[in-house]
């Protein structure tokens, strides 16, 4: 197979040589000058993130999906204000009320009157909270280990990615499942510094998740490494770490930040699974699965109890992706479409 | 000259793109005689390609749309017949050979399969065995050693040149009388394109076919073609026999491009490059495209108002077309004296 | 290529036993197992005492995991801790129920994924295209477990409204399944909900995966000199594009498949099915680390030979793959 070129982010400005050439001739430069119109000899040299930007907010999609998921954000971090009861605050004139205005119980109450809309409204925060973690985190130490692999190839590489296939060939959920039995299930103190549960959850996930960005950035190393830029770098005498970090991290970023947008919906759903099974966020967290887990308890008769956490899951989620999606086209114009 | 073999008449194509409709082709016109080696140059994105595969029905539509024109060969109309009838001339009486022949041919077929498949579905009742016969001897005509052996093998144990060959093989098939060289030599080493114009050479004799080669390399264009065709902008701008455009060009376009060229037999100290891009083909400059880029326009008042037709010009007995308000200026004036005066 | 897969089995058998020592240590020696054992009523001190012995848990760890391989090996990796009952036979009854469930599933899956695929990416940006890709975007947005639930509550509020029980929720079986036809009848009705759960994640994501690879083929070079050969569109289609653009999906399933035979834990939990997830996790649930280390080298040896099976799949498919 033949290696695709990647399409330049932005058109090239115009070259100085052809600059040059005009300049040489006084006659030619001024009329040159005097043309306003866009006549594609004029570009405007736009920098790689206006475009970037521009992309991104032709996408009307992602565009909506990142006000809703900046409003979900904001009521997860003002949760304790907004929240219209307590988490496990019981409302018993009302219980086991299907959805209604009267008393903002929007999403009904469970059989002891606790206010699911609350309670929904808590477990977001948590999740999400644990989501970016696990994003943030994995996406460090899969940059790393990609930069490090795909930076100094050979035995280095070698060894890191027969140590990413092994990850790869666990089975994920169960390995999962027997790290949060053994090892997740409550606070710990690891010298001095109180680990809360739910991190702990998000260790285990981020543990798990690293090895997607790591293929990633190893591949975007193993090509970048051979560019000019690289070599004129190392020639100018620039350290390893130096060259990694100025010089080809920084041509990276766009897949990146796709994938951790992307690896933030995927460890939502593992989280809400997790916690769906009793293995994940352990209470008195709050977590999304686990109060679907608790709805489910209560009987089928009581379907909202079961039906508005997972539709919120299914909202952020879906949101995310979308803003992934847009974050591509915008980041990523090798795998950008022709037409919206 | 003869009764053409393809007539292409006023032809326009467009694109529609997130950035708006690219009118890839506008206007074009140009014959192709029989057996004659018809030169298409431009840079890229002057639809010098577009304008051949739209008339065989190898843009993909949507986006792609051809609003007006007519392209007839051998008295029939490409663009209106029906598509089973286009398929029957497509690898039939009109082949076409691609720029990349790494990623031309099916890289999970097998090279003698995919030059056999176009013997069997043009000559229906062509058993394996004959097809497979006509295979090997159409790769030894092009050259390919051990072809008894090769004709097994995929693309990928071909070289570059190798499977420049077996496109060429695949192409010549069917006995075409019109042969659509796509930038045939682009993509291959200099040693390498010399032997594929020997086997493109080759074809011509053993077929008799007319070529329409379209390339950027006006050496090639020297070497093979009779009759060359000049695009800028998706507009032909000069249209001459090969002698005249070489030693009488008449569009500052054209001028330009021989002065970017690197000759053994004039005294440069350096090339000169056309200053300046492309032109965007969405909102392309008012009046004639090449004028931001024009040498002789001086902002002179017409060249941003008025698109120049194309009209002929000259005094010699074999058509020479231009499309420059100012080509009388040119007349006379040599490539390399041209040069010096920008 | 023989000499290949043989490299390619020794160094996951090198994998393979290293990660057993891991998890072996890993699950051993965060926790006691018989802790709550210990401290239920009516457990007499030689009853702990017996069990200790017999699973040497009062030898170091390296000796503990010696003792684990060889019951592994020689025993059919022994019994389960409390009550000292054989593991293997729970396992092949429950991958049997598991491998039912998940051909199933994942043959529909691919039929129908494959086919919106190829037509998506035939006819890209039409309405049938724009619903495909809400309708995946929607599946990989969609909680597994809250889908089951989900149509577990369709089924439940159905009932209440007509009295009419549609599917079973729960079970492989009816309590008096009957035989022969019979009995194949009650478990494909009990298969019905888990398995378009188990479909929809599946389509959703090959189904996406088949239109990028075909939207990729049909825009290649190679398939537009099929067209300039005067192929028929079917035939460029079928032969030149449909063909390359399966390979990536087949390699893709056939990773996938392995993992699956591990259970799909969700589903079978939910439909309370018993399968391998289900068992791992109810093995889980018990601190166990007999059965947990059982299905755990099962599952990842699976893991391994379809991951072989891919690569070796992948090699037959595509002439430019070479093993060395």
């Amino acid at each position: 197979m033949t290696e695709r070129s990647a399409e330049p982010v932005a058109p090239e400005p115009v070259q100085p040589a052809a600059g040059a050439a005009l300049a040489a001739d006084p006659a030619l430069a001024d009329v040159d000058l005097g043309l306003s119109y866009d006549s594609g000899v004029e570009l405007k040299a736009r920098s790689q993130w206006a475009y970037a930007r521009m992309r991104f907010f032709r996408h009307r999609l992602a565009v909506g999906s990142l006000i809703v998921l900046i409003l979900i954000c904001l009521v997860a971090v003002f949760a304790p204000q907004l929240a219209p009861y307590g988490f496990d605050e019981l409302d018993l004139d009302n219980i086991t009320a299907s959805p209604t205005l009267e008393g903002w119980h929007l999403f009904g109450t469970d059989q002891l009157g606790r206010d699911y809309l609350s309670r929904v409204i808590f477990g977001v925060r948590t999740s999400l909270w644990v989501a970016v973690f696990v994003a943030l985190l994995s996406t460090a130490i899969g940059t790393a280990i990609g930069a490090i692999a795909g930076y100094y190839g050979g035995q280095v590489d070698n060894l890191l990615m027969r140590f990413t296939d092994l990850i790869l060939t666990l089975p994920g959920l169960a390995v999962l499942l027997t790290a949060a039995v053994f090892f997740g299930a409550n606070d710990s103190e690891v010298f001095g510094i109180m680990i809360p549960q739910p991190m702990k959850i998000g260790l285990i996930l981020a543990f798990l998740f690293w090895t997607a960005v790591a293929r990633i950035v190893r591949g975007l190393f193993l090509s970048l490494r051979e560019k000019e830029f690289v070599e004129a770098a190392k020639a100018a005498g620039a350290g390893d770490m130096r060259i990694i970090v100025r010089h080809m991290l920084p041509n990276c970023v766009g897949p990146i930040v796709v994938n951790t947008t992307l690896v933030v919906a995927a460890a939502i759903l593992v989280e809400a699974a997790l916690s769906f099974l009793g293995f994940g966020i352990q209470p008195p967290n709050a977590a999304l699965g686990k109060l679907i887990a608790d709805g489910q308890g209560e009987g089928f008769n009581l379907w909202w109890l079961v039906t508005f956490p997972g539709l919120v899951i299914v909202v952020i989620a879906l949101c995310i992706n979308f803003v992934g999606d847009g974050l591509r086209d915008a980041l990523d114009p090798t795998q950008r479409r022709t037409r919206t | 000259m003869a009764q053409p073999i393809l007539e292409i008449r006023d032809l326009t194509v467009e694109f529609d793109t997130e950035d708006g409709v690219v009118r890839a082709v506008t206007g074009v016109s140009y014959d192709l005689a029989p057996g004659e080696v018809l030169g298409i140059v431009g840079e890229s994105g002057s639809g010098k390609s577009v304008s051949m595969l739209s008339v065989l029905g190898l843009i993909p539509k949507p986006p792609g749309r051809i609003p007006s024109g007519h392209a007839t060969f051998e008295g029939e109309d490409l663009l209106t017949m029906s598509s089973s009838r286009l398929r029957d001339l497509r690898g039939g009486r009109i082949a076409m050979i691609f720029q990349d022949p790494m990623t031309s041919l099916n890289p999970v077929l097998t090279i003698g399969d995919q030059i056999s498949e176009a013997i069997l579905v043009h000559n229906s009742g062509t058993s394996d065995d004959d097809a497979r016969k006509r295979t090997v001897e159409l790769l030894e005509l092009v050259g390919v050693p051990f072809a008894e052996r090769r004709v097994d093998q995929y693309p990928h144990e071909f070289s570059g040149g190798m499977r420049q060959r077996a496109m060429i093989a695949m192409a010549i098939a069917n006995d075409p009388a019109v042969l659509i060289a796509d930038e045939p030599t682009t993509a291959l080493d200099v040693t390498i394109q010399a032997q594929i114009v020997e086997v493109l050479k080759a074809a011509q004799r053993e077929t008799h076919a007319a070529i329409v080669l379209i390339t950027h390399d006006l050496g090639l264009v020297a070497e093979l073609a009779d009759r060359v065709v000049v695009m800028y902008a998706g507009r032909v701008v000069e249209l001459a026999d090969v002698f005249t455009i070489f030693n009488e060009p008449r569009h500052p376009y054209t001028i330009g491009l021989m002065n970017s060229l690197a000759r053994l037999d004039a005294d440069l100290d350096r090339l000169e490059p056309i200053p300046g891009q492309p032109p965007s083909l969405i909102t392309p400059p008012p009046g004639c495209a090449f004028h931001p880029r024009c040498a002789i326009s001086q902002g002179r008042a017409i060249c941003r108002t008025e698109v120049p037709p194309l009209k002929a010009v000259g005094v010699q007995e074999a058509p020479h077309d231009s499309a420059c308000h100012f080509a009388d200026e040119l007349a006379n004036l040599g490539a390399a004296r041209a040069g010096t005066a920008s | 290529m023989l000499q290949y897969v043989i490299r390619r089995l020794l160094y996951s058998a090198v994998v393979l036993v290293l990660a057993s020592f891991l998890v072996f240590m890993f699950v051993t020696v965060s926790g006691d197992p018989l802790a709550a054992l210990k401290i239920t009523p009516n457990v007499s001190e030689e009853t702990v005492q017996n069990i200790i012995e017999r699973k040497h848990l009062d030898e170091p760890v390296p000796v503990r995991y010696y003792e684990w391989v060889k019951d592994a090996l020689t025993n059919k990796f022994g019994t389960t801790l409390l009550t000292d009952e054989p593991i293997l036979p729970d396992l092949w009854r429950v991958m049997k129920n598991t491998l039912q469930l998940v051909l199933v599933a994942e043959l529909l899956a691919i039929l129908i994924a494959v086919g919106i695929g190829v037509y998506s990416a035939l006819r890209q940006y039409s309405v049938f295209d724009y619903s495909m890709t809400t309708f995946s975007f929607l599946g990989l947005a969609t909680p597994v477990f809250w889908l089951a639930l989900m149509l577990q509550v369709a089924v439940v509020q159905i009932y209440l409204a007509t009295g009419r029980n549609v599917f079973p929720i729960a079970n492989l079986n009816s309590v008096d399944p009957g035989e022969g036809l019979s009995f194949v009848i009650d478990r494909a009705h009990h298969l019905v909900l888990p398995v378009i759960v188990l479909m929809v994640a599946n389509i959703a994501t090959y189904s996406r995966y088949m239109r990028a690879s075909m939207l990729e083929v049909v825009n290649s070079d190679y398939v537009r000199t099929a067209r300039a050969k005067g192929l028929a569109e079917s035939r460029v289609t079928m032969k030149h594009a449909f063909r390359n653009a399966l390979i990536p999906l087949v390699t893709l399933v056939a990773l996938n498949f392995g993992t699956l035979l591990g259970g799909v834990v969700v589903t079978e939990t939910v439909f309370s099915l018993d399968g391998m997830g289900l068992y791992f996790v109810n093995a889980l649930g018990t601190n166990d680390p007999y059965p947990v280390m059982a299905w755990l080298m099962i599952t990842a040896t699976m893991i391994i030979i379809f991951n072989l099976v891919a690569d070796i799949t992948y090699g037959l498919l595509d002439p430019r793959v070479r093993y060395d």
